[in-house]
């Protein structure tokens, strides 16, 4: 008779490793906020948010590197966004299959490009061109959202196309055989069906915004100072840590670590978010009734009265 | 104008043929920005890619000279951390898939995964940086760095394989218990071989994902320029990756900034090609 490794035996010990990766979140966690929270205690969380930051005066403050963020971010999801979901409308709707099967894997392969890479272009190329095209120093807010505009795409694309797909084809059908054309169908029928899905994506993507950092050193400026253009220089929350790390010590190398835990705070909230939107996918029964409120628009749209 | 005769002025049929061209065309326009990219750095790059370059010691902080200890280092970083992070994702997926309904406990897996997926990797380096380098005492080493990758990749070796598990018919697993099997003989010898080509493209996924990292392992390997090919897993490395931020940032050399670039972006597309590869003839076989 042959040993077998008891059944209980297995699923317990896969079970263990199954938690792994809520271990390390916790122990993450746990590590981030040890090194940062007395800091932030000690600071208190509103000097923390509003106060300038100047490590050599003992003074901690990440107000500036929280509007830098917020203006790289912005401006990344204003480009990314659009173009985004366009390439996923193209690629799950438009697209021949034989042209999907080209375009899919090439956009997911070249997503691989390092971010370092992307910084660099920033630098060679992107730099030079704000500089002689449309002033000031090159290195700004609106380079570093051009760039991270670009490094969000996968990301908005990836998972918007999962949601267009996830769309039954049975809501297409139903709309095309009513006689609208490809793009109503794909405006009032699949991009409100999909939605929720489209809104994960924006939201996951402001968090691959958010968190990257060396591409982002490379082309923002950073300076901490108070953005007055997009021309203007920036500093991150990301680069903040990343530029100072080296030599921090004591309280400076405590408060980047609370630097680390807004950001860390931050992205925990949006995939929080981003999860909640996408839940709501499966058991809408909305999707049904926006499809049904379509479909009788569709039908009698030139009956209706003018209110002109 | 009424509303009615404006609608007419743009009939369905014209607004259609608009949005497909205006589509398309940002379609056309985001793949040739990053067609750009790659094109513009293997360019200027491949020229001063050489034989010497890629099996040479970097000299006058990396104005001259090669990058040999920078491509093991990353190797062996990397190595590390898909050694790591393989068994722990992919006996994840096993769990998730096998033994398992979804419910609470499926949920916080899932959860927690999607979570350390979402983390950017400069707060991996940061902790890293603390856990490994200072409280485990390991110093700035190829073993903080590799295991910090491990953390780092795990998210996408278990999604990859928990789709390749899923995606092996129940007919299979049927089968092997039919025989006799028990449920875990079944999943060594049948499942997962079945699902290994799967499994393969997350590791592989892995991989690119190790070698392109900067954030993670520049606080827990060190940025370091040693012209010594590391012999230890406690030896510090600066990655390939480190080493081209260093010269791009610093402006050491264009030179050797773009042979650099070149030599990582061309190791990561085969890789993620390879990957992507292996990936479709799998989904085909089973679709």
């Amino acid at each position: 008779m042959r040993f077998r490794l008891p059944e209980k035996v297995v699923e317990r010990s896969l079970l263990l490793v199954a938690m792994s990766s809520v271990a390390i979140l916790l122990l993450i966690t746990v590590f981030i906020f040890r090194e940062g929270g007395p800091l932030l205690v000690q600071v208190g969380l509103g000097n923390f948010f509003s106060g300038a930051w100047d490590p050599q005066h003992d003074q901690y403050g990440i107000a500036l590197m929280v509007v830098g963020s917020f203006a790289v971010t912005s401006g990344a999801l204003l480009i990314g966004v659009p173009f985004g979901i366009a390439c996923a409308i193209v690629l799950a709707e438009m697209a021949p299959p034989r042209a999907r099967s080209i375009l899919k894997p090439a956009i997911e392969v070249l997503a691989g490009i390092p971010s370092v890479v992307y910084g660099f272009m920033g630098i060679v190329v992107l730099l030079p061109m704000i500089r002689t095209h449309i002033g000031g120093p090159g290195a700004s807010a609106l380079a570093g959202s051009i760039i991270l505009g670009i490094m969000v795409l996968p990301t908005v694309i990836g998972i918007s196309v999962d949601a267009l797909q996830a769309v039954p084809r049975s809501y297409r059908e139903a709309s095309l055989a009513l006689g609208a054309t490809q793009w109503q169908t794909i405006r009032r029928v699949v991009l409100p069906a999909a939605r929720s899905g489209i809104v994960a994506a924006v939201i996951l993507g402001m968090g691959r915004a958010v968190g990257e950092t060396m591409a982002v050193i490379m082309v923002a400026g950073n300076s901490v100072q108070m953005p007055h253009s997009p021309l203007d220089s920036v500093r991150t929350l990301t680069a903040n840590i990343a530029l100072e790390m080296g030599y921090a010590a004591g309280d400076h190398r405590a408060a980047l670590f609370a630097t680390g835990i807004v950001l860390f705070v931050i992205i925990m909230i949006l995939n929080t978010l981003a999860n909640l939107a996408r839940g709501r996918l499966k058991k809408r029964s909305v999707v049904v009734v926006t499809l049904a409120a379509t479909a009788a628009d569709l039908v009698k749209p030139r009956a209706k009265p003018e209110e002109q | 104008m009424s509303a009615a005769a404006r609608r007419r002025l743009i009939t369905p049929r014209q607004s259609q043929f608009c949005a497909r061209v205006i589509l398309w065309a940002m379609m056309a326009a985001t793949l040739a920005v990053l067609v750009f990219i790659v094109l513009f750095v293997v360019k200027r790059g491949l020229a001063h890619v050489s034989w010497e370059f890629l099996t040479g010691a970097p000299s006058l902080s990396g104005k001259a000279g090669g990058v040999l200890p920078m491509i093991v280092g990353t190797l062996a970083v990397t190595a590390l951390g898909v050694a790591l992070a393989t068994p722990l994702g992919v006996g994840t997926a096993i769990y998730l898939t096998e033994y398992t309904r979804e419910g609470r406990i499926t949920k916080i897996i899932r959860f927690g995964a999607e979570c350390l997926a979402g983390v950017p990797s400069i707060i991996f380096g940061l902790f890293g940086f603390v856990f490994f380098v200072l409280v485990l005492g390991f110093g700035w080493s190829i073993l903080a760095g590799g295991l910090t990758l491990a953390f780092m990749i795990l998210p996408t070796v278990i999604r990859t394989s928990e789709e390749a598990i899923k995606s092996v018919p129940p007919s299979y697993r049927e089968v092997a218990l039919s025989l006799g099997a028990s449920k875990w003989e079944s999943i060594v010898k049948v499942v997962l071989p079945s699902a290994m080509p799967g499994i393969l493209t997350g590791v592989i996924l892995g991989v690119g994902r190790s070698i392109s990292e900067t954030a993670a392992v520049i606080f827990t390997s060190g940025s370091s320029l040693s012209k010594v090919i590391p012999t230890s897993l406690f030896d510090g490395t600066r990655t390939l990756a480190v080493h081209f931020y260093q010269l791009a940032r610093e402006g050491i050399s264009a030179d050797k900034a773009y042979a650099t670039a070149t030599v990582l972006v061309l190791a990561i597309l085969i890789i993620n090609v390879t990957a992507y590869a292996i990936m479709s003839r799998f989904m085909k076989r089973y679709r």
